[in-house]
């Protein structure tokens, strides 16, 4: 295979009479970062969910690594909808759960943080590690597994070290400014061991000087951890930072792809979303 | 970390005045006691109550199949341990029963009578749990798919049906029927009980703080995040149920001890209404709240609030107003200032040692005002 981490091929989603993502191909390669923009209801969220197996595809596949790992071909009503339109291509219905694509190495945070609310910082990290856990609920409960624990604690101790959170490891997640709220739900993705890190919308309600600190943290991962990143964004400033390539989204058709400067200059894109002498 | 150290000495020095305790009701009083009745009951129930309180509580499911499982618990202790020379009276109306042994009198004839029939009433409970547990690996294979009030009503008539089902006379030859089992062995002193019933609980706790336990917790609290950090929903959820319908079903074969006949009768919904309520007095997601409140629940409903029934309460003397149905009432009014007064019951989320840690229990509230 090539050395892409991350095929979209043909993928369509659609929601009764709503094409939300309509025929999308995209390609992310090891060690980019890639941005996935446009205006609200363009079907981006609803990309990545497809992408992580929250959602299976009308149509389409996913593929990670260089395996197939999501399938799907239109049934039923559908059938009729996509007579000569890639429909022929995919024959099986292969729908991971989004936990099965996690343990493949690919993790997410979300457009509303999702932390565990009654939990501390550590344990949110800790819990995270469970998935790369090899004991089983026996060996567990009678704390045969205590290397595999320790070891589990250590290295969130040094993950929390590396993104700053240490020193309010034992505070309820729920009591961290709202920032290192995010920065958290990163640590926690980061905890589960992907290679692959997928953002959704990570500077969401943060003020300019907690984005700057933010678009420097998602380049210092990435080098740290040998990650791909994969992020959706509004803040243009972030995006055209970090970003290696970019693909813009509008009505769930992909419009555009390339580089920063080549999206800051097309003529769909200033259409469709960026508009003109706007300092998004 | 010196806090933990204070703490595991607190919970140690807890747990020795308590056995202390149940050794002294042991020796200086009469196993008929209303004392010694209390303490057993209230170990049986706070077992299943710790067991429900791990499936309600700290995974989320809200399931009340509760009693259901303590049924298949009972029977299962019953069958295999009422003796091989009174099955004859026992199954009168089915020629003895079809079952010609009794655990403890084979393990008597293996192990010596000394420790043989402890060994196999012990094994006939652990019979009790595991059939519960797989009982629960069925029904928790189309019924876990369902969410909250929906997941509550699927468990709690399966628990109905199972009543019905082992009154059933085809089934007599094993269950008797709609007839009593009785003439099994059981503990008459309540220490038993509590080192049974502790133990339990002890292993419900070493798992709550594994990595298992906190992969339910993260379940209770988001679903969908818990999922996208690898947990498998359907394999936990699962896990969850049958652990916690083995202890419900052990500690179903220590009501069967407790009580001294078994019927499926006892074991309706309202015995998992009892235990739901001690659970959520006690605190959903707390463990020793739901000890606290088993003894609590047993100690006033069994014994403080009797007299309300029977003329003479506290002293004062009204036959007229204190007679049969009056503790219920009166109990009825004391459930409801609790659950008004003390929205997350008497524990809330903690437990007995983080008392200790006044650190604690400001984050804790600080948490909850949010």
């Amino acid at each position: 295979m090539s050395d892409n981490i991350l095929k979209v091929e043909n993928a369509t989603m659609q929601f009764g009479g709503v094409v939300a993502v309509d025929n999308l191909n995209l390609e992310i390669n090891e060690g980019e970062i890639v941005a996935l923009i446009g205006p609200n209801g363009a079907g981006k969220t609803t990309a990545f969910n497809v992408v992580t197996g929250v959602y299976q595809p009308t149509n389409g596949a996913v593929w990670f690594q260089g395996n197939k790992i999501i399938e799907n071909y239109p049934q039923g009503k559908m059938k009729k909808l996509y007579k000569g339109q890639h429909g022929g291509e995919y024959t099986r219905a292969l729908a991971p759960t989004p936990d099965k694509v996690t343990k493949l190495g690919m993790a997410r945070t979300f457009q509303n943080i999702r932390l565990w609310k009654s939990q501390t910082v550590f344990d949110n990290v800790l819990i995270a590690k469970h998935c790369r856990a090899t004991s089983n609920v026996l060996s567990a409960t009678f704390r045969l597994n205590r290397k595999e624990e320790a070891q589990q604690r250590q290295s969130v101790e040094q993950l929390l070290e590396t993104v700053g959170l240490a020193d309010v490891k034992n505070e309820l997640a729920t009591s961290l400014p709202y920032g290192k709220q995010r920065r958290l739900e990163i640590a926690r993705a980061l905890a589960a061991e992907p290679q692959l890190l997928l953002l959704d919308e990570p500077a969401a309600g943060m003020n300019p000087q907690e984005t700057d600190e933010l678009t420097a943290f998602i380049a210092d991962i990435r080098n740290k951890f040998h990650l791909t990143v994969f992020l959706i964004e509004h803040h243009m400033n972030l995006v055209m930072h970090i970003s290696d390539r970019i693909y813009v989204l509008d009505f769930g058709k992909l419009i555009a792809e390339g580089t920063p400067a080549e999206i800051q200059n097309n003529k769909r894109v200033i259409d469709a979303y960026l508009g003109v002498a706007e300092d998004a | 970390m010196t806090m933990k150290k204070k703490k595991s000495i607190f919970l140690v020095v807890v747990l020795a005045v308590l056995l202390a305790a149940c050794l002294t009701v042991d020796a200086l009083l009469p196993g008929y006691h209303i004392a010694v009745t209390v303490i057993k009951k209230a170990t049986v129930y706070a077992l299943v109550a710790v067991s429900m309180n791990l499936l309600n509580g700290f995974t989320g499911l809200f399931s009340l199949g509760q009693a259901g499982f303590m049924l298949l618990g009972a029977y299962a202790y019953g069958v295999l341990t009422i003796p091989v020379a009174k099955r004859a009276s026992v199954y009168q109306y089915f020629d003895g029963g079809s079952i010609q042994f009794s655990l403890p009198e084979s393990c008597a004839g293996i192990l010596g009578d000394a420790v043989g029939p402890t060994v196999g009433m012990l094994a006939a409970l652990l019979v009790g749990g595991v059939l519960a547990a797989l009982m629960a690996y069925l029904i928790g294979l189309p019924v876990l798919r369902l969410k909250s009030d929906y997941l509550a009503i699927a468990t709690l008539g399966f628990a109905e049906i199972l009543r019905a089902f082992f009154q059933w006379n085809a089934l007599g030859p094993i269950t008797n029927g709609s007839n009593l089992l009785k003439s099994y062995p059981t503990f008459t002193h309540a220490t038993p009980y509590v080192l049974l019933s502790g133990g339990m609980i002890a292993i419900i706790v070493l798992l709550i703080n594994s990595t298992y336990g906190r992969a339910f917790k993260a379940i209770r609290d988001d679903e969908v995040a818990a999922e996208a950090m690898g947990i498998n929903l359907a394999r936990h959820k699962r896990l969850a149920f049958v652990i916690s319908s083995f202890f419900a079903g052990i500690g179903g074969g220590m009501m069967a001890m407790y009580m001294g006949t078994i019927a499926a009768a006892p074991f309706k919904s309202a015995m998992t209404y009892e235990i739901l309520l001690i659970v959520v007095i006690g605190g959903i997601g707390s463990i020793t709240g739901s000890i606290l409140a088993s003894f609590l629940y047993i100690f006033s409903s069994e014994w403080l609030l009797r007299g309300l029934d029977s003329g003479t309460f506290l002293g004062i003397s009204a036959p007229s107003l204190f007679k049969n149905g009056f503790r219920m009432a009166a109990f009825s009014v004391i459930i409801m200032a609790i659950v008004l007064f003390f929205r997350k019951g008497i524990m809330g989320d903690r437990e007995l040692p983080d008392l200790l840690d006044r650190r604690g229990r400001k984050h804790k509230k600080e948490a909850a005002e949010k």
